[in-house]
Parts: structure tokens; sequence; C-alpha cells
């Protein structure tokens, strides 16, 4: 057999795509989800092998020096990340897929255009195939750095808004397409390639432009429509190189990040359009209704005995438990809970966090068991019996506004019903508006208590309490 | 152009098994979902292979190639380790890892 036959190739390819699929299907099952992502590497190894096979690919240096330079630097990336910076590691991985993507459409079309020493003859299919990988790969690069910078708060994470943003948008995008038209039309035209180098350059800016706009607290939805499409940047690299393990697994890629995509809106009872262009949370149209009322504050020692006579204890982690690091924190005081006989759960909303699932990684990493996390639908219909609900540096996802308050901006977004527990307690810095910018009624409900200060040192003084005893 | 409609049948055919596969997935594994699927994303390290490792480019093709080598792979090696750094924190109560 010829190893090196365009069959085997192509047969190798196809194994590889079968790997993904149920790579994939696995890590949709808590069970099955890390042998899952085994055996979706397995997939791209034979993939990597296979291609290296090619009779083309005959000088390695550099496809060694390369690979050397990029597993270190992922591998090493990987090791040292710490659980709490994981959304932003994840933006700035998935930034690079793009731009590896985007290298890729450019490679190929210089190459071409070597070939024939002159403006590439290429169908011009292809050519409409190479301006996509450009104009999506430059979006999810730059896009995804600006995600990145937000997340790891190189930026600010509030929107950043201009006049006539939207009017700047989409005649960027008009004129790529414009000059994508041109590229295709008269590849023979002078200048040619420079028209090739600006739409790189108006995609970069565009994907800037397009992440700017969306807060801190969106950030859910951006990542999950980022990663979708740095999988139709492979996708349609595929469709340049005439590659089919390429296209499956973009494509296969570019339908899981749509679907999380939806799962988050829908969590924020937001349509995507409102999520990309509305700059939610900047303060301007969300008008609060200033809540009336007092704030009862409680002192750790009066906290302790509301939790030591509990049978029954959610906690309902936010952001503000990752900025304190204070997923041990929790899991200790939930452990000295069930000692004390309590029943402890930990109540999860779908865009809790900056990523999508960022609460149970934290919690993972606390060595929290996955089954006492659970979600809001199955915590709300039995929260009037429970003693205490603890909110820990959640805000918005906890706000009875959007239940009560048509006139909220929250409105409608299903939320924790942590104002029907018997008590709740909220661990909070001050009193301030959460992400939305809109004012809690919880605070002042009769049935709340706030426990001000850093959520970890809260915590621990919670700790100290019950070991004291 | 035979082959070009049958890369769109492919194409087609795996937007919706991605769908399906995915349609049903418990939240606490939204984020190593996101960062395997991620991982998979870089499979445009096979083009980047063959652009890199063709001997009759011109030198701009080498170097973008090799760029190309550099971030796909960062994206591949990097998303599977840190998916699978994840999904091992994952335990059940009695303290078996997953």
């Amino acid at each position: 057999m010829n190893w090196q036959s365009r069959g085997f190739i192509e047969l190798c390819y196809i194994v590889a795509s079968v790997l993904f699929i149920f790579g994939l299907k696995m890590l949709g099952k808590p069970t099955t989800a890390r042998r899952g992502n085994l055996v979706s590497s397995i997939g791209m190894l034979l993939a990597i092998v296979a291609t290296l096979l090619y009779k083309d690919v005959v000088s390695y240096q550099w496809i060694i020096v390369g690979s050397v330079i990029g597993a270190l630097a992922g591998g090493l990336a990987a090791r040292s990340v710490k659980m709490t910076s994981m959304p932003e590691m994840v933006a700035l991985f998935n930034g690079f897929g793009g731009l590896a993507s985007l290298l890729v459409g450019w490679a190929e079309y210089h190459r071409q255009w070597v070939l024939n020493s002159s403006p590439p003859e290429s169908p011009l299919f292809t050519i409409v195939a190479i301006f996509l990988t450009l104009l999506i790969g430059s979006v999810t690069f730059s896009g995804s750095l600006v995600a990145y910078a937000k997340l790891a708060e190189k930026i600010s994470g509030k929107p950043i808004l201009f006049k006539n943003q939207h009017l700047a948008n989409g005649g960027l995008l008009l004129l790529l397409l414009l000059a994508g038209i041109l590229l295709a039309l008269k590849p023979g035209a002078g200048g040619i390639y420079l028209v090739l180098l600006l739409i790189i350059a108006m995609a970069l800016a565009l994907g800037v432009l397009s992440v700017i706009p969306i807060g801190g607290a969106d950030m859910p939805v951006v990542i999950s429509l980022l990663n979708s499409y740095s999988g139709m940047a492979a996708c349609a690299a595929g469709f340049v190189i005439f590659n089919n393990v390429l296209i499956v697994a973009g494509a296969l890629v570019g339908a899981s990040g749509i679907i999380l995509t939806k799962i988050m809106c829908k969590a924020m009872n937001r349509s995507l359009s409102n999520v990309l262009f509305s700059g939610f949370g900047s303060g301007e149209g969300a008008k609060s209704e200033g809540y009336k009322g007092e704030a009862k504050a409680i002192s750790p020692e009066d906290c302790y005995l509301i939790l030591e006579a509990a049978q029954s204890v959610v906690f309902i982690p936010g952001y503000g438990m990752a900025v304190a690091q204070a997923q041990h924190a929790v899991r200790e005081l939930g452990e000295l809970l069930e000692k004390n006989g309590a029943e402890v759960k930990y109540a999860i909303h779908p865009v809790a966090g900056r990523m999508p699932g960022h609460m149970n990684v934290l919690l993972a990493e606390a060595n929290v068991p996955y089954e006492q996390l659970v979600v809001p639908e199955d915590v709300n219909p039995i929260m009037g019996r429970v003693d205490v609900a603890m909110v820990i540096g959640a805000n918005d996802v906890v706000n009875p506004a959007a239940r009560e308050d048509k006139n909220s901006p929250l409105y409608g977004m299903p939320i924790i019903n942590v104002d029907q527990a018997r008590t709740s307690i909220v661990l909070k810095r001050s009193l301030a508006a959460g992400f939305a910018g809109v004012d809690n009624p919880l605070f002042f409900k009769e049935n709340n208590r706030m426990l001000f200060g850093d959520a970890k040192k809260s915590l621990q003084a919670l700790v100290a309490e019950f070991k004291e005893q | 152009m035979e082959s070009l409609g049958l890369l769109f049948f492919v194409f087609v055919l795996a937007v919706f098994l991605g769908f399906e596969l995915i349609s049903k997935v418990p939240s606490q594994l939204h984020t190593p979902l996101m960062s395997g699927s991620n991982a998979i994303s870089g499979i445009t390290i096979v083009g980047a292979l063959v652009v890199a490792g063709t001997m009759d480019n011109s030198a701009l093709t080498t170097i973008l190639g090799t760029l190309a080598v550099i971030f796909a792979m960062i994206n591949v090696v990097g998303g599977y380790l840190v998916t699978d750094r994840m999904l091992g924190m994952f335990k059940h109560k009695d303290g078996g890892s997953r």
C-alpha cells in the first residue's frame, strides 16, 4: 500500500472526522466528557500525521520549528493558567485559531500569486473562499483579543460607545464586501494585492469595533459566538484548500458555538442582536426606580447563628466569587454546614460569571462534587422551603425586578428566586447596582440580610465561627 | 467542479450533525465543551502544515505558513490540555475523578 496515496490520506481524514464527532458527543455527558476530549485529540493527531504524508509536503524544518514553538507555548499556558483566568485563556486560544485560519488564507493566495507569477488565475470559487477565510479569521482574531483584554481587565469591561457606531460598523462591512467583489471579479487588476491587504486590515478593525460596545457581563455570549466564528473560519479555509476534514471539524465547531450562544441569550431573555448592538450596561437608558427601604446589615456572628440553625442552604455564586477567589472558602463553609446536618446545594445561573459554565469550573476546582450543583429550574420550585439562600457576588441573576417590575431592563430574564427563601443573605461590598446598572430590590426585602465586605473574608469569618463551636 | 458540490454536501451535513450533537448539554459542561470545541477549530493546522511544508514557495508563503503552524498548534495543544485539566477537576461525591 502506498502510504502517500491520496486515498489513504483521505481515509485518515474520514477516521479523524468520526473521532471528532464521537469526541464532541462524549463531551456532552459528565461521565464521558474527559474521554471524549481524549478521543477528539486523537482525531487531531491522526489528521496532523496524515497531512505530513502528503507528497507536496517535502520540507519539514519550518513545520518542526513552528510545531515545537506552538506546542510549548500552548502547553505551558494550559498548565499554568489559574482557573479564575480561564475565560481570558479560552478567548486567547480562540483568537489564535482565527489568526491561523487568516494566515492560511493569505498564504494560499500568495502561493497561487507566485505560482502564476501574476495575479492568481484561480476559480472564482476559491477567491470567494479565501475572502471569507480572511474576513471571518480576522474578525475572530481581533474580536477575541478585545474580549481577552476586557476579561483580563487590561481595558475597561464597560461598553465603549461612540456616536454613529452602528453606522461605522455597517459602512465598514459594506466596504469589505465591495473589496471582496473586486477581488473576485477583477483578479488581474493592478494593485489587487493591495485590496487583499486592505481586506485584512478592515476585517481586523471590524472585529475590534464589534466587540468593544459589549459589556463584561455579556461576555458569555460573545465568547460563545467567537468560538463559533473560529470554527467557521476553519471551515472556509477548508473550502480554500479543498479539504474535507477542515470543513467537517469547522462546521461542527461553528454549530456548537451557535447553540451555546443561543442558550446564553435565552438565559438572559435577550435577543442576540440586543446583546451585540445595544451597549447594555453602559448606564444609558438603564433607568432604575431607586427602590426605597432599608437594607439590613448583619455581622458574621449573627449570620453564623442563622446558618447554624438552617436545615437547607443554597449558595448562589456569581462573578464576585471569581473576583474574590472565594470558591475554596465557599466549599469549606458548605462542608461545615453539611456536617452540621444541613442540606447544601449550589444554584448556578447559566450566565453567572464571564463565560458559559464559569461557576461550575471554579467550584469544581474547589472540589465541590457536581451532584451538589443545580440549575435554576430545579431549585426555584423548592425555594420556599429553603432556610437560607446565600448570594455570593451575584446580583442581576437574583434581582426580583426581573419578575416584578415591568419597567426594569431586566424584566423577563429568568432568575434564581432567592427572595422566596425563608432568609436570604447577600455577600457584597456595597449596595451598588449590578452590571446592568439596575438597583436590586432584593436588598431591601424584609427577609434579606446584607453581609458587607470582601466575600472571601466574610466566608472565612463564618468558617472560623463554625470551627470555634 | 464535482468535488465542489461534494464539499458543500459534506458541509451541510456536518452543520446539521453539529446542531444535533450539542443540543442537550448540561450547563456544568459548557466551559469544557467550549474549550474542547475550540481545540477542534485548530484543525486549520492541516492547512498550515501544507503551506509551511511545500517547497516551491516564496519566502513570504513559508513565513505565513510557519506562523500559522505556531498559532494553530497553540490553539490545539493548549485547548486540549486545558480542557483535560478542567474535566479532571469535576469530581463525584465519593471523590472519584472522571
